[in-house]
């Protein structure tokens, strides 16, 4: 068991993990482009907007306008990285999403600006938890959830790197750091935080790091608990997930998101498919309430102890 | 109901392929050349839904003279220069009449003639609506509509950064301006001063059940454009002429987008189609589509006039 929990490690904002790769990027390569609905504040792109004056496109409060404009500008030879907060990008303009980017298979990168119940406060329009659904069902799309600044920056190069339709959820939430410094990001690849042999927890985004807390609090209990990143949701890691099931008791997953169709949906069709096993699925169940973000997830069960006590209830139970 | 016809032979794909004619040819000829097109289009196309038993017959006879005017000589385009970034964009985004632009790309050597045989066959690229990874030649997928119009901004964007002389041609329908993604567009389009976009319109004020007017007017709609900061200009849409004329020389206000407002019949010229309702997708029987064919092959028709 490490000295110092995850839990009291510094927290950082991924979103300045974001920018700072953006803008290293654009310096390498000329074709790319930041393309944004208003957004430029919430997604921290002024000082992109500083370097790159006329590479950062504005299209306004519009946003089935800039997705389609992002796929124009890719059929240009550019590679735009379309910045807006994820509840409007996704909901709004799904369809240029499916039609314009996914289908049309272009090189467009559509980067979810503070997701999940990030917009705690705001209410239940501006919580962004049904994105990955929705983008998981859409072919060609790869979708990544990244847990920390380290993992931010490493999927967008990444997603820069690569020929094709990228979607990358970036979070505002305060963050520890849970990947190594030298971290490299593999599509389609769980990461292996913790070993462990009764019970397997799958996580990313803003809660892994609870995930590895709960983790501790188990181990202190004498509980084994593995705990995978799973940073791609589309592809899925399903080797990772199918061992998970052989090797452990059960699964719970984590996830800033709806309960439904999210990480947990992949991992439970993964494992009816492949390896039944028992998986408890933690997630955002309705529409929620008013609250901060570490309330809200603390209220639905995503609390280190509310995860542990999942973990606890499925070694019992299952 | 008009039967399905299941595509045993391949003979009803006889059309020849024209070419673009180059810039540098008269404007007398270029009109012959681009006539020439539209009616061996036209013809290609009524026997491509009379076979296949489905299509958008109606829209495509409205654009298919603005399709053979832009492949005929205005894009500065050719099958060889696909992969050329410099090359002129067109975006279908009325992408129902996927059938005239899978005529037109074959006509002008996009896209072999014989895969017209294809249209709408199981597994073929010819869907129903373009797909820019299926076909060559196609630049954006369309269908849902008011996709067309933020793409095309977007490529005129990418063109502006690039400083290139690069065009962007896109087609929409005037019932599809109803989307509001197309205002969206048209706002950041004369946000940046996208004068090498041309917006296309086909106006043939029908839609699919009803007219533009009856169901969400669209008047004053040059008026609505100017507002929007584009400049204006409106055509006779089966005049090859006037298209030629206007699609070859815009921008008509440096700084400013083209919207050319394109006055059309839906089912042009067909005596029983034409400016009819009944024909946006409505297939026609075997009496029809020979009367049809008929028309095409051998009657004169009279210039098309401005009857709005």
């Amino acid at each position: 068991m490490p000295r110092t929990s995850v839990a009291d490690l510094p927290r950082f904002d991924c979103r300045d993990a974001y920018v700072a790769t953006l803008s290293e990027l654009a310096h390498e390569d000329h074709r790319i482009v930041g393309v944004v609905n208003d957004s430029i504040g919430s997604s921290k792109l002024n000082s992109f907007r500083k370097s790159f004056p006329n590479r950062l496109i504005n299209v306004g409060i519009a946003e089935q306008d800039m997705v389609g404009v992002a796929a124009g500008l890719a059929n240009g030879g550019r590679i735009p990285f379309v910045s807006a907060a994820s509840c409007f990008l996704t909901a709004r303009a799904l369809e240029q999403i499916k039609a314009d980017v996914a289908y049309s298979n272009h090189n467009v990168k559509l980067c979810g600006m503070s997701p999940g119940v990030a917009y705690g406060e705001l209410g239940a329009t501006h919580h962004s938890i049904e994105d990955i659904a929705w983008l998981r069902a859409i072919a060609n799309l790869t979708v990544i959830v990244p847990s920390d600044p380290v993992e931010t920056g490493a999927a967008l190069r990444w997603a820069a790197a690569v020929e094709g339709p990228v979607f990358v959820r970036v979070s505002r939430m305060s963050v520890p750091q849970v990947n190594a410094d030298d971290y490299e990001f593999v599509p389609g690849k769980a990461v292996t935080l913790r070993e462990g042999t009764d019970v397997t927890l799958i996580a990313n985004g803003t809660v892994l790091w609870r995930a590895l807390v709960a983790a501790e609090q188990l181990a202190a209990e004498g509980i084994s608990a593995r705990v995978l990143s799973m940073p791609t949701v589309k592809p899925l890691d399903v080797e990772a997930v199918v061992a998970a099931a052989r090797e452990t008791s059960g699964i719970v997953t984590v996830e800033e998101s709806t309960v439904a169709g999210g990480l947990g949906g992949a991992v439970a069709e993964t494992v009816v498919q492949h390896h039944p096993a028992h998986v408890t699925i933690l997630g955002v169940p309705e529409f929620a309430p008013t609250g901060s973000a570490a309330f809200l997830l603390d209220r639905y069960g995503m609390s280190p102890e509310g995860i542990a006590e999942s973990a606890r209830g499925l070694l019992r139970h299952g | 109901m008009t039967a399905i016809h299941p595509l045993e032979t391949t003979e009803h794909v006889t059309m020849p392929v024209l070419g673009r004619l180059a810039a540098h040819a008269g404007r007398a000829e270029q009109i012959a050349h681009i006539a020439e097109a539209a009616r061996q289009i036209r013809i290609q196309d009524l026997k491509l839904v009379y076979h296949a038993g489905a299509g958008h017959i109606g829209g495509d006879f409205s654009a298919i003279d603005i399709l053979a005017t832009l492949y005929g000589t205005v894009l500065d385009i050719s099958p060889d220069r696909l992969t050329d970034p410099e090359r002129d964009r067109f975006i279908l985004s009325k992408g129902h009449v996927a059938g005239a632009l899978y005529t037109t790309l074959a006509a002008f050597g996009f896209l072999p003639v014989a895969d017209l045989a294809t249209f709408l066959q199981p597994l073929s690229a010819l869907n129903g609506h373009p797909n820019r990874t299926k076909v060559q030649g196609v630049e954006a997928n369309t269908g849902p509509l008011g996709h067309g119009l933020p793409v095309a901004v977007g490529h005129a964007l990418s063109a502006k950064l690039d400083v290139s002389l690069r065009r962007t041609y896109v087609l929409v329908g005037d019932g599809e301006l109803q989307e509001g993604s197309n205002w969206e567009a048209m706002m950041a389009a004369s946000q940046y001063q996208l004068d090498r976009l041309t917006v296309i319109v086909d106006r043939n004020r029908l839609q699919q059940g009803a007219t533009v007017k009856e169901t969400n007017d669209l008047d004053p709609l040059p008026d609505k454009a100017a507002a929007f900061g584009f400049a204006v200009v409106e055509v006779n849409g089966h005049d090859h002429g006037e298209l030629l004329d206007v699609l070859s020389s815009v921008p008509f206000r440096p700084g400013k987008p083209t919207f050319v407002i394109a006055h059309t019949h839906k089912g042009h010229p067909i005596s029983f189609m034409s400016n009819n309702v009944a024909w946006h997708h409505k297939v026609p029987n075997e009496a029809e589509y020979h009367q049809a064919l008929t028309e095409l092959e051998t009657v004169r028709h009279p210039r098309f006039g401005k009857e709005h």
